[in-house]
Order: structure tokens, then C-alpha cells, then sequence
């Protein structure tokens, strides 16, 4: 099998300016029996109350949830809860701190993506999506490192091209285009994940 | 965290713990490794090997390394619907008792215990009340005796009083003098204020109220399960036990000798 086919175990997805509508063509294309997690973090605007579920759960019959903290990361789709940075253990449990943003971000995708990296290791496939600062790419970096796939928007096609292009400097992508491209082969990978997992459980 | 450090940060954690008995065992790993490459850093050192053998023996060196360690954060009325339920669920219990006991654990920089004397004073149980504020942090338990904030701060605690259903306005408790606003004295006359660790130190007295928010966020679920018990065991029969908005007992094992108060604000309440 070529590398870029095996089936993840996890998935991560950053995004920032633009995430919104990113996450709208990506999101209701994810396969409705997903059996893997998928885990989120958006930069938004300093806010408390948490707007992620209600905006996408209209999108997908997938469980759409933030998750407490020590929570077992079970299959379905999570946001990072509002001003915490999300983190995951290597028991696969959700961790969740206040300590200082990083890149002026919390949650932070760095963060995110570094403790999946650790958790995951090649089983990780992280997606770096529109945004106009550079969170994500020490993240990616760790990532690779820990030789999980990774695929960035084509910037060209990004409403803020910034992130995605950091994100190309460190890392090369198994795939790269635009979000609905990224839906589509998110669809495919994740729907083929869908019934592995069935076979093998 | 590179194969190295799998070995290495467990080491400096023990060796923390047999020199200065500041017991970090049992902390979120993701979260601390973090933590510890970022004092690395910041105070030189390639390796965490490095790091461990500059603050074998050097308290100062310790010292700052512990700064990194733990995360200071806090605000005043932090999450107003969480103060909210206190005062308007919970406050009308307490009215019942002649006297209280209120525990602030990992009280930080002191903005959630001046949150909680403001509301006792506003619903006049402060002057019956006893409130201990504890932390691991000497630095942190200094600047909340102080109860000294930055002016710029104000607005934001302002408007969560408000919202956590304020009788007044927060300004009837503080003055303002130079960009600072100072807290008045006589909300912390009834305060005790030591250093205590939910990780090594036993049970504080009884209790009928406990906060600990955000704390256990930088526990693993070992860690987690013993402060909880230790939460437990401090506190009076039908006492209360509140955590931060993303905490959950649903986690620990000990959360059968609790019953969910007021679930979407994380209140507990002992069985
Ligand atoms: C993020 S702050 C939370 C402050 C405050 N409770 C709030 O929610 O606004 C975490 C605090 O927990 C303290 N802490 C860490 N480990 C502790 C322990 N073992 N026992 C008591 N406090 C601890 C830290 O020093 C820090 O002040």
C-alpha cells in the first residue's frame, strides 16, 4: 500500500482566518460511520461560549463534541474547548491546560499537533488549513518527526494563505488542494479507515 | 518528547521530588513536557539531563524552574455562571449554617478567593465564614495576600461580577492608585492563607465548601484520584466541591461519594 493510503488513527485539523467555511466543505464530507477520531482546533476571536458544535452539527449526523479534560478520545469529531490549550496523552485521554498562549494562540495548533504527533506517532495525520499567522508549523514539524502524514491547503486557494505556506516550509504533504479536495480525500482514506476497522474489531 | 526525555523528564521529576519534595510525579505528561523544554530553554540547558544537574543543590536555580512548572492563571468571577450558581443555588445552604469553612485549593494569584469573599460579604455570610486559600506557589500565595491587581484587568473582572449576579458595583472593593487596583483589606480578615499540596500534604479540616478549578487539569488521573479523596475526605457531609468548567469528576474513580449539584457548572456536592 502506498503510504499516503494507510489508514490514520487519528486525525488533527487547524485552521484560523477563513476556518470557518475551510471546515464547511470538509467537515460534511467526513464519512457518517466515522471510527476514528478527529480533532480540531480553530482560532477565534477571544470568546467564552462555545459556537464550534452548534455551527457544524447541523452539517453531519457525526457526534460533534469539546471534550473534558482526561476524557478518552473515542472516535467522532472534537473542537477544542474556548480559551484551553487541547492536548492529548499517550493513553489517548484528552488533557486540557491554561498555560500562556503560544503564538499568541489558546488553544494553540502547535500544541495540539505536537502531543497527537507523540501520541499517534505514524498513525497521525494532521491537516493545516487557512490561517494568517504560523501556528501549526512546529507542529507539523513534530509531526513528521514522529513520521505522521500531513496535508496542507494549497495556500492559493486559502482565504489567508500564511499558515498553510509556514506550514509547506516544514513539512511536505502526502496531499495538498483545495478544502473540498481535502473533503474528498479525507472521504475516501476515512471511509476506507471506516471498514478496516470493522474487519479487524 | 524525544526518546530522551522519556526517561530523562521522569528522572528530573524524581529527583525534584527526593531533593525539594515538590511532587510533579503525577502530572498531565503532555502538558508538563512542554513545560519542562520551555524552562530548558529559557534557562539554558540542551537536555533535560542538564537542566536536572543545574538544580541539583542550587534552591535558586529550583526556584525558577518551578516557575515554569506551574501555570499561574486566574481571573476574578471567571466563568460568571459558575459564581452564579454559587451565589444563587449554593449561598442559601450555607445561610443555614452558623459558621462556614471555605477552601480555595490552587487559589493561584488570589483572584477566585476575592471572588468568593465578595460574593459572602454581598450576601452577608463573611463574617461567619473562615476561608483558606492554598497553592504550591509561594511567589502566587504572596501576590494574592497582596491582593494587588493591574488596573487594566478591572474591566474584564467588572463585568463577570456583574454577571455572576452583583449586587454593586466591583469598585465598593477596591482602590485604584497608580494602574493598580488594591483590593480592601477587610475581605481577607477572615483568610488564611498557606502553602498546601493536593499532591503530598493530607486532609485540611471540615469543610463545607471546596473550589479547586483548574488545578487538576495538571494532574493525571492517578494524581486526579488522590486529590479528589483528599477533596472528599475534607469535606462536611453534603458539602460542596466546584471545579473549572472543563473539569468532570465523570473521570476519577472517587466521584461515587459525590452526586451531581448543578452539572453544567461542575458543582458536586458530597453524599
Ligand atoms: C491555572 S491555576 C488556577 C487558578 C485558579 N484556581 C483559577 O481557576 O482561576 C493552577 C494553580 O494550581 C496550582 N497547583 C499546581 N499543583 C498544585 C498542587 N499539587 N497543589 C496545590 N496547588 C497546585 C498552581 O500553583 C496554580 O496556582
Amino acid at each position: 500500500m502506498v503510504s499516503g493510503e494507510l489508514m490514520p488513527r487519528a486525525v488533527v485539523i487547524g485552521a484560523s482566518a477563513g476556518a470557518i467555511d475551510a471546515l464547511k466543505q470538509i467537515i460534511p464530507q467526513l464519512p457518517h460511520d466515522l471510527s476514528i477520531p478527529v480533532i480540531i482546533v480553530v482560532h477565534l476571536a477571544a470568546r467564552k461560549e462555545s459556537l464550534l458544535p452548534q455551527i457544524f452539527r447541523p452539517l453531519t449526523p457525526i457526534g460533534i463534541r469539546e471534550p473534558n479534560d482526561k476524557e478518552p478520545v473515542g472516535a467522532g469529531i472534537w473542537f477544542a474547548p474556548p480559551d484551553y490549550h487541547l492536548l492529548v496523552e499517550k493513553d489517548h485521554t484528552f488533557s486540557l491546560s491554561l498555560d500562556t498562549p503560544v503564538k499568541f494562540s489558546r488553544p494553540s495548533i502547535d500544541v495540539l499537533f505536537s502531543a497527537a504527533a507523540e501520541a499517534y506517532g505514524d498513525g497521525l495525520l494532521a491537516v493545516l488549513l487557512t490561517g494568517a499567522n504560523d501556528d501549526g508549523a512546529d507542529g507539523l514539524r513534530d509531526v513528521r518527526q514522529r513520521a505522521g502524514r500531513v496535508i496542507v491547503q494549497d495556500p492559493a486557494t486559502a482565504e489567508a494563505s500564511e499558515m498553510p505556506k509556514a506550514g509547506l516550509r516544514v513539512a511536505t504533504p502526502i496531499f495538498t488542494g483545495s478544502t473540498s479536495m481535502i473533503g474528498a480525500f479525507l472521504a475516501t482514506l476515512l471511509q476506507r479507515a471506516a471498514s478496516d476497522s470493522r474487519e479487524t474489531s | 518528547m524525544s526518546s530522551q526525555d522519556e526517561i530523562e523528564i521522569p528522572h528530573l521529576l524524581e529527583a525534584i521530588y527526593q531533593e525539594y519534595h515538590q511532587d510533579f510525579r503525577h502530572y498531565s505528561m503532555a502538558s508538563l513536557t512542554r513545560r519542562v523544554a520551555l524552562a530548558r530553554d529559557q534557562m539554558g540547558c540542551q537536555t533535560t539531563a542538564d537542566l536536572e544537574r543545574l538544580v541539583s543543590g542550587n534552591v535558586d536555580a529550583f526556584t525558577r524552574l518551578f516557575q515554569f512548572l506551574t501555570v499561574q492563571v486566574s481571573d476574578m468571577f471567571r466563568d460568571p455562571s459558575f459564581f452564579r450558581a454559587f451565589r444563587q443555588e449554593i449561598v442559601p445552604i450555607l445561610s443555614t449554617y452558623p459558621s462556614l469553612k471555605l477552601w480555595v485549593a490552587g487559589c493561584s494569584t488570589g483572584e477566585e478567593l476575592y471572588s468568593y469573599a465578595i460574593i459572602l460579604r454581598e450576601e452577608g455570610l463573611l463574617d461567619r465564614s473562615i476561608l483558606y486559600a492554598t497553592d504550591i506557589s509561594p511567589e502566587a500565595l504572596r501576590k494574592a495576600q497582596a491582593g494587588v491587581y493591574s488596573i487594566d484587568r478591572v474591566a474584564a473582572f467588572s463585568e463577570n461580577h456583574r454577571l455572576s449576579g452583583a449586587k454593586c458595583s466591583l469598585s465598593e472593593y477596591y482602590t485604584a492608585s497608580h494602574g493598580l487596583a488594591v483590593f480592601d483589606r477587610s475581605l481577607r480578615k477572615n483568610v488564611v492563607f498557606s502553602d498546601h499540596s493536593l499532591a503530598t500534604d493530607s486532609v485540611f479540616a471540615e469543610m463545607q465548601v471546596i473550589s479547586c478549578r483548574n488545578v487538576l487539569i495538571y494532574f493525571d488521573r492517578t494524581l486526579q484520584y488522590h486529590a479528589v479523596a483528599l477533596m472528599r475526605d475534607s469535606l462536611c457531609r453534603r458539602g460542596f466541591l466546584g471545579l473549572g468548567t472543563r473539569e468532570s469528576l465523570a473521570f476519577t474513580k472517587s466521584s461515587s461519594a459525590f452526586k451531581e449539584f448543578s452539572p453544567a457548572e461542575r458543582w458536586y456536592q458530597k453524599w
